[in-house]
């Protein structure tokens, strides 16, 4: 682990900061599958009870090609300009 | 000897933790295995163990990782070998030599201290512990072993290691938040993603290399240097020297980037104003003095840029500061409508050997041997200004006043706008070519070329900047005949040389408001202790 020191005047917190919620659920959701065994059973179960509770949204299902390596660039930009939201899935 | 020494808790190679201090009397050895004398050392060690191991604790702090244990093998020795590694402990216990034998005795109190292979020294050891622990003499065959051996320097002394344990010691000058960077995250991309960056990559301010940027300056890592706007933040010495080296600066730019702080932080020169104007403006500091050879300034061939370590970072850490402890960042209070290539740096050196005049610190009324930076807000150039035909010193100063007429925008005069002209070293040949050619005089003349009747500047359907229609009506025909030059006053034409021997290239800077509501140019003298 590399330590630095804070260059600025300190603050604000220095964090990997949450994406701001928007506190509705609308527009498109991407589930993005990463290619774990049995992903796609946690994946359909989750698009299921979404499509369930919130009628009126779009569901975009992805995959990344191997779960052991990070997800491609144009894979996460395509997923970026295509959905609202993401949940990525890890399972087993 | 009635020191105490710090306490510890390291593992042993079985895993097993070893405190210090424990019950009864120590013999405390610092080791490291690549060490000769060390070696020599460890058997007598453990002879030492062996004879007095019942009554004397004996406990080997090693400094050599997983080789810790190879030591161990090789002289068989029974006592722990403690893992210091980290070389905290070497550090705390403040040795300089390995080995590093201490005899504490009950009360914790050291009674005897020594490093390297004395034999006498060992020897005296041996007996002085058979005596205070009332038992028998080790048996050592003393004859067979060296007189003397010097011992290694212990291992956290190295630098890398040192500035570290330094930087983490209790009583650090560090104060600064420490961020800690997950294994899995690259450091130049953390730093780019947390906005600490100008657009290029920047090194990082690791503790161990602030310390070691806080040795350019005498002055001490809390003291306040400048409050900076437009957050108002407070930039400490420590601050300073954070930015610094994220810049890529040495230690010694230290004191260069510090007078430059305290001069742009000024009232007069009003940062805040430059940061902010959407005209795009950004200081431009001229270094003087002895400084400038001693560290490695470039005043000569390319010195506008680039390629010099010491121009380049002194300007860049300084537009750092700004942005990180001031909180100035584009799209923020920096406003700029285009920016400008001088936002990232801007900084070089007066060529005042190559010069015929004062130089500009001793223009500003500082001696000739005082440091001094200027800074100066502009907001264009440099602007070549190109006369390769000229032969006479009128001539030439009239290419270089003819060279101004674009500041801001030709058909504009009378303007109370600084310009900062750097004349080459040809460009001054030709003006000494007939006697002595003053800066007064290279002004008098750009003033006296670029006089035009102020109807020139009425706003027609060329350009509609100038004087508005309605007010040249009132003004009237007798009046717009009136001569005025570029610039409401010569004072406004500040006057450096730079640049190599060849090439008939001066160049200008151009201005951003001055005056009380703009920006004026100061100068400060470089604190160098």
């Amino acid at each position: 682990m590399t330590t630095i020191l804070d260059p600025t005047d300190e603050r604000k917190p220095v964090v990997r900061q949450i994406t701001p919620r928007a506190g509705a659920l609308t527009g498109t959701v991407g589930l993005l599958d990463i290619r774990k065994p049995r992903g796609n059973v946690l994946l359909d179960e989750l698009e299921r009870q979404l499509t369930t509770a919130v009628p009126g949204i779009t569901v975009k299902r992805y995959s990344k090609p191997t779960f052991t390596k990070p997800c491609p660039d144009d894979l996460r930009r395509e997923i970026a300009g295509e959905v609202d939201y993401v949940v990525e899935a890890l399972a087993d | 000897m009635t020191e105490t020494k710090p306490s510890f808790s390291l593992k042993s190679l079985s895993g097993d933790t070893h405190t210090f201090p424990g019950d009864g009397p120590h013999l405390v050895v610092f080791v490291k295995e690549d060490c000769e004398t060390c070696n020599t050392a460890a058997p007598v060690v453990e002879a030492l163990h062996k004879a007095y191991g019942e009554k004397l604790r004996v406990l080997m702090p090693g400094q050599s990782g997983a080789d810790n244990a190879a030591l161990k093998e090789r002289h068989g020795l029974m006592f722990p070998i403690l893992d210091d590694t980290s070389c905290k402990t070497s550090f705390d216990w403040d040795i300089e030599i390995v080995p590093s034998v201490f005899w504490i005795d009950a009360n914790g109190r050291v009674r005897s201290h020594f490093e390297g292979f004395v034999r006498e020294e060992w020897e005296r050891l041996s007996a002085d512990l058979a005596r205070s622990l009332d038992v028998p003499q080790a048996q050592i065959d003393w004859a067979s072993l060296p007189a003397w051996r010097p011992g290694c320097g212990s291992k956290h002394l190295y630098p890398e290691i040192y500035d570290k344990l330094r930087a983490s010691a209790e009583g650090s000058v560090i104060q600064a938040r420490r961020i800690d960077i997950a294994p899995a995250d690259d450091v130049i991309e953390f730093m780019f993603d947390q906005g600490f960056s100008d657009g290029l990559p920047l090194v990082p301010p690791t503790p161990e290399r602030v310390l070691r940027m806080l040795e350019g300056t005498h002055r001490p890592a809390q003291d306040l240097v400048a409050t900076v706007p437009p957050n108002m933040g407070e930039a400490t010495v420590e601050k300073i020297a954070i930015n610094a080296v994220m810049a890529g600066c040495k230690p010694e730019y230290m004191p260069v980037v510090i007078a430059a702080l305290e001069a742009v932080c000024t009232d007069a020169f009003n940062i805040h104003g430059v940061t902010a104007t959407t005209m795009g403006a950004a200081p431009v500091i001229v270094v003087n003095g002895p400084i400038r050879d001693r560290i490695g300034m470039n005043k000569g061939l390319c010195a506008l840029g680039s390629g010099n370590r010491a121009n380049a970072t002194i300007g860049r850490a300084l537009r750092l500061i700004v942005g990180n402890v001031g909180g100035g960042k584009p799209g923020g209070v920096e406003r700029s409508t285009l920016g400008n290539p001088m936002k990232y740096t801007m900084c070089f050196a007066e060529n005042e050997e190559r010069s015929p005049w004062p130089p500009l610190h001793v223009e500003r009324g500082f001696k000739k041997e005082d440091s001094v930076v200027t800074v100066f807000a502009m907001t264009g150039g440099p602007v070549h200004i190109v006369d390769q035909e000229s032969r006479k010193p009128e001539q030439v100063a009239g290419s270089i006043g003819l060279g101004l007429e674009g500041v801001f925008l030709p058909k504009l005069r009378n303007l109370p706008i600084d310009a900062l002209l750097v004349v080459c070293p040809e460009h001054i040949d030709t003006l000494m070519s007939e006697g002595d050619y003053t800066k007064d005089r290279l002004r008098a003349r750009i003033q006296e070329v670029t006089r035009r009747p102020l109807s020139e500047m009425v706003a027609d359907e060329t350009s509609g900047a100038g004087i508005p229609k309605a007010t040249a009506e009132k003004m009237g025909a007798g009046k717009l005949k009136t001569e005025v030059p570029k610039f409401a006053g010569p004072e406004y034409i500040h006057i450096v040389v730079a640049g190599s021997d060849a090439g008939k290239f001066s160049s200008a800077f151009h201005g951003w408001a001055t005056g009380e509501i703009g920006s004026q140019s100061v100068s400060r003298k470089i604190d160098l202790g």
